[in-house]
């Protein structure tokens, strides 16, 4: 094996007439945290379900752990652990009674199995609900279990699809923390989301995917630099005026402009820039309403890339989800 | 390896102990068919029968032994053919996934809930078998305890084989059925003609001859006339009609429903390797 887990080459996917997923092409290296970032509807889901087997291949190539996806199924389910963008455990048995069942479909002895559940619970903080049913813990707690259950098998990469998606801050943060420690362990994590945080606080590299395509892949500094040092956030009088004016400063990368302000990217340290820009717009007689410097976000990176915001995304997935039911009927 | 279909088993058999109300409704409900219905209908047809002369030179059998192998079947056949419903709710609320994404090969998952569905048809025909000796029924008389052990392990044998073969039916359905209604609603309808064009209540003897065609192939009637065989001898008469049945009748019954559980069999893989997350 050459230290990827997973290899992708040139993989297609159609639903019907409309393309989910469009010649991607990607890897992932043993024991990284790989994220895909996007919108709902982008195509995150159906490459999971393909690499895990779910779905089968149209077009393209795809390894898992070494085995072809395609033609060794069987040994790419023993090597992975899935936790589905749905809750799906049963709320009628036991938390160790669901870990039990997995190590059993997936043949382990039972020996193997009792050591496992034991070192997962505790992994997941849920040693004093071992014998809780399900439907009693909150919602956490059922990610937590459905996550030790993902790595009941000790897999070579966990597949997450969309692991924190309806949850408060405080969960997903706990949750992150989990994934933090699983990676240490040595696992390999790939993981779908439509959260820039999540994106950008776990993964050590991150594809934006949109449209069923990679459009850029990066670690989050990478893709941060990429668009500049620095990001000023500028409201004016005249943004059209003030755009024209600082472009052409050397030390000014790009500038967004839409109705109510400017993002002026700047290649050099913004508190030696912001001074001289602020005089320069003053002397052209624009008024300055307000000033706010940040490094950029991963909103930034994702909204420079896409050329539209998560939030538009959806509205885009909206139509194309209308669109469906239209060809369906 | 090759054993998971025992996880399947053991998860089935867990919930199965858990839920008391199922529990308790599946272990009562052969009681009552025996104790209300059995008994009702027994004597108003013992009463309607007492006067047919009996043929002689036979042993004679009561009415409620001969409608007891009927209420096994009977209850056998309601509780398997709305034993595939698991299936339904663990697609709906996809907890099949977790088991389909797993390298468990799709016939094992049917296998292991048809074991378990055969596991509780025992259960339940050991009830009607030692609730009805308590009220008079006439199952294994005069048999010696070899005997008595052998029809037990033949009566075992048929009721696997017809379990097998309606839980394969109900899954196959489940599988491709979205809604609990519409579910309900088929088996209600499979049920009618499988229930009355067989011989588990009445004999078939006066039926009309197109019904009586028909019902020699319904799986209830097989499973019916099996128990019989076992249970009450090879030579009786009941109600005035003397029953005879010989080596080749229970190989037709062991045959035909090996047959039609295997047919469901290949159904239900046919309908599970279409089942797609």
């Amino acid at each position: 094996m050459t230290g990827n887990v997973i290899e992708v080459n040139n993989l297609e996917h159609s639903y019907g007439s409309i393309k989910a997923v469009d010649n991607i092409s990607f890897t992932v290296k043993q024991g990284e945290i790989f994220s895909f970032l996007g919108p709902n509807g982008a195509g995150k889901s159906t490459v999971i379900n393909i690499l895990t087997t779910l779905k089968k291949i149209q077009r393209g190539e795809a390894r898992v752990n070494g085995y072809d996806v395609a033609k060794e199924s069987d040994s790419v389910r023993r090597s992975i652990g899935i936790v589905f963008q749905m809750l799906c455990i049963d709320h009628e048995m036991t938390v160790s009674e669901n870990l039990e069942y997995h190590g059993k479909i997936y043949s382990m002895s039972k020996k193997e199995r009792k050591e496992r559940i034991n070192e997962l619970l505790k992994l997941t903080d849920l040693e004093s609900k071992r014998d809780t049913l399900v439907k009693n813990l909150s919602g956490g707690m059922k990610r937590r279990l459905e996550l030790a259950r993902g790595l009941m098998t000790k897999p070579a990469v966990l597949f997450l699809d969309e692991p924190t998606v309806g949850f408060d801050i405080q969960t997903r943060m706990r949750m992150w923390e989990y994934l933090r420690e699983i990676k240490r362990e040595g696992t390999t994590i790939f993981l779908t989301t439509h959260y820039m945080e999540e994106a950008d606080q776990l993964s050590d590299r991150i594809s934006i995917i949109d449209h069923g395509k990679i459009i850029v892949t990066g670690n989050s500094d990478e893709l941060k630099n990429k668009l500049g040092k620095d990001l000023i956030y500028l409201e004016t009088s005249d943004n059209k005026l003030a755009a024209e004016v600082l472009k052409s400063l050397s030390s000014v990368k790009s500038i967004t402009e839409d109705t109510k302000s400017l993002r002026v990217m700047i290649n050099e340290d913004v508190t030696h820039v912001l001074p001289q820009i602020m005089e320069i717009i003053r002397r052209e007689g624009i008024e300055i309403i307000i000033v706010n410097i940040k490094k950029p976000s991963m909103d930034d990176v994702f909204v420079h890339y896409t050329g539209h915001g998560l939030r538009e995304g959806d509205e885009i997935e909206k139509e194309k989800e209308v669109e469906l039911e239209v060809v369906s009927k | 390896m090759n054993f998971e279909f025992r996880a399947i088993y053991w998860r089935e058999m867990v919930k199965f102990f858990r839920f008391k109300s199922v529990l308790f409704t599946s272990l009562v409900q052969p009681i009552m068919w025996l104790a209300f219905f059995g008994l009702a209908m027994s004597d108003s047809f013992d009463q309607l029968t007492s006067l047919i002369p009996n043929v002689s030179g036979v042993p004679v059998v009561n009415y409620f032994s001969y409608m007891g192998a009927g209420i096994i079947a009977m209850d056998v056949l309601f509780s398997s053919l709305f034993g595939g419903t698991t299936l339904m709710f663990d697609k709906k609320f996809s907890l099949l996934r977790e088991t389909l994404a797993s390298p468990v090969p799709r016939f094992h998952i049917i296998l292991g809930i048809g074991l378990s569905a055969v596991t509780k048809a025992f259960i339940q025909t050991f009830i009607i078998i030692g609730f009805g000796k308590l009220l008079g029924m006439d199952f294994f008389n005069g048999y010696t305890l070899t005997q008595t052990l052998f029809s037990i392990v033949g009566i075992m044998l048929l009721v696997a084989t017809f379990t097998l073969g309606f839980l394969f039916l109900s899954g196959s359905i489940a599988i491709t059925i979205e809604n609990p209604e519409g579910m309900q609603s088929i088996l209600t309808l499979l049920s009618m003609p499988i229930f009355f064009i067989s011989s588990a209540l009445y004999p078939i003897n006066s039926f009309p001859s197109i019904l009586r065609f028909l019902s020699m192939f319904n799986p209830l009637t097989l499973l019916a006339n099996g128990i019989r065989y076992f249970a009450l001898g090879t030579d009786f008469s009941v109600m005035g009609i003397h029953y005879i049945y010989t080596t080749a009748d229970i190989g037709f019954c062991f045959l035909g429903l090996t047959i039609f559980a295997l047919a469901m069999l290949s159904t239900a893989l046919w309908r599970f390797n279409k089942v797609d997350i």
